[in-house]
């Protein structure tokens, strides 16, 4: 019959994981119902909201438009990986500049903006906007988040400075 | 709403793969699945075996030779973008790819992946159209090369027998002396394109038009070359009256879509003409030509 369960093995959050899927599992769900860990959201499950944003080796990607068994041997962070002993400097500036409303986006920005800062901490206002731009959220009109991530960057450049109290 | 079932094979080689898609039942190519998993989540697309071609380690490399920039099946957008090489080598590329939805779907989507969807609205068949690529397949018959002006052969359908893949596109370089552009109107940055125009002018030293390639996307049922600008432009000493005139032809014989729920078609048409001449004007200056 088709679409019979395939095994797959993968790191999340730097455990190793092993599971049977049906091929057609997208990563978002395997993550959901097969680890527990619901902090990713699933939104549109079409690749337009941003809201299941998870990392895989670095990239950040949409775990709705990956099907489980593509992430065969990679290396997955989710939310849940942010924080673990108290917030994440980034959680903590969403805190601070009040980024979170009804939080459904929250996780996905979270790690759409957790790559960008990887990737560089001097962003300014305009590029980051246009970065963070693959992800929707209908509260908060974005600006506090843009502050937030902006000042996670601050906070980031000058370790001991005001921005990273 | 979860994709239809279907069997998955991960593909060692492209001898694999085309094994794989020799099955009997409805087989699909997934690369990075950007376009293909959103259809199936919609259930636009129901294939009954995916065959996932990421691990097979000759499409995962990109090459230059002989001013062809040659990029395999696997190679996701970002990475295109993001090698030191392709941006010295090919700028109008990654130009070209930075207008490409966002980052986080540019980490999984692949350029041939995106001709081979063959798309209306997207960058690349029109880059790889203006450019006069070509896509190298493989399949039962074995590996062909086809150019880009015979690949797309309707909205969302690509020159491909059964059973044949895209292995990689062959990008000719514009030389150091060839203006380029591209730009696109679309709603948000990052949305699909309502209309786009990629071209490259090249000016011989008494400042003539000596070789021109526009191309429109968005507009018609496929990517499709304005030969009626190109027309207007080869040949001529350009000025703003020859911009504008090659503006006004850049439709002849572009047969642009009706209207449609995202914009009638006479925007369409003003979208178009406004592109050529602004994405000409933009080449023309970038090829040393003084006047626009």
């Amino acid at each position: 019959m088709t679409g019979q369960p395939v095994p797959v093995t993968l790191r999340v959050n730097g455990r190793r994981e092993v599971g049977r899927v049906e091929p057609r599992v997208t990563l978002a769900e395997f993550l959901r119902e097969e680890l527990g860990l619901t902090g990713t959201h699933v939104g549109c499950e079409q690749g337009v909201c941003g809201a299941c944003t998870v990392v895989v080796d670095g990239a950040a990607v949409r775990s709705c438009l990956m099907f489980a068994v593509q992430a065969e041997g990679c290396d997955v962070e989710t939310v849940e990986g942010l924080g673990r002993d108290g917030l994440h400097p980034l959680q903590q500036a969403f805190w601070d500049a009040q980024a979170v409303q009804c939080g459904f986006c929250t996780p996905g920005f979270l790690m759409t903006a957790l790559v960008a800062l990887r990737e560089r901490t001097d962003w300014d206002r305009t590029a980051l906007r246009e970065r963070l731009g693959g992800n929707l959220c209908r509260c908060t009109g974005y600006e506090p988040i843009v502050d937030a991530v902006l000042a996670a960057a601050e906070a980031a450049r000058n370790p001991g400075g005001e921005a990273a109290r | 709403m979860r994709s239809a079932a279907f069997d998955y094979v991960r593909a060692g080689s492209v001898a694999e793969a085309l094994v794989a898609l020799a099955d009997d039942r409805e087989t699909r190519v997934l690369a990075g699945g950007q376009s293909l998993v959103p259809m199936m989540a919609l259930r636009l697309a129901r294939p009954e075996v995916l065959v996932d071609i990421t691990r097979c380690p000759e499409l995962q490399s990109c090459s230059l030779e002989e001013s062809v920039l040659r990029i395999g099946a696997a190679v996701p957008d970002a990475v295109l973008e993001r090698d030191p090489d392709i941006r010295a080598a090919h700028p109008l590329l990654v130009r070209t790819l930075s207008l490409i939805a966002h980052e986080e779907i540019r980490a999984r989507g692949t350029l041939c992946g995106s001709l081979a969807h063959a798309d209306p609205a997207a960058e690349l068949p029109a880059l790889l159209l203006a450019t006069d690529g070509e896509v190298e397949v493989d399949g039962p018959g074995g590996p062909r090369r086809v150019p880009a002006a015979e690949f797309f052969d309707g909205p969302f359908t690509a020159a491909l027998d059964d059973g044949e893949m895209v292995v990689a596109a062959r990008l000719p370089v514009p030389g150091p002396a060839v203006g380029w552009a591209v730009d696109e109107i679309a709603r948000r940055p990052g949305d699909f394109a309502l209309a786009g125009a990629v071209c490259t002018v090249e000016l011989d030293s008494s400042g003539r038009c000596s070789g021109v390639g526009v191309a429109l996307f968005g507009v018609s049922s496929t990517p499709v070359r304005s030969r009626g600008a190109e027309e207007v432009l080869m040949g001529q000493q350009v000025d703003e009256a020859v911009l504008d005139a090659a503006a006004a032809a850049s439709l002849d014989g572009v047969d642009v879509l009706g209207d449609e729920v995202h914009a009638p078609a006479a925007y369409r048409r003003d979208a178009g003409r406004a592109l050529v001449r602004r994405t000409l004007a933009a080449a023309v200056r970038s090829a040393g030509g003084g006047t626009a």
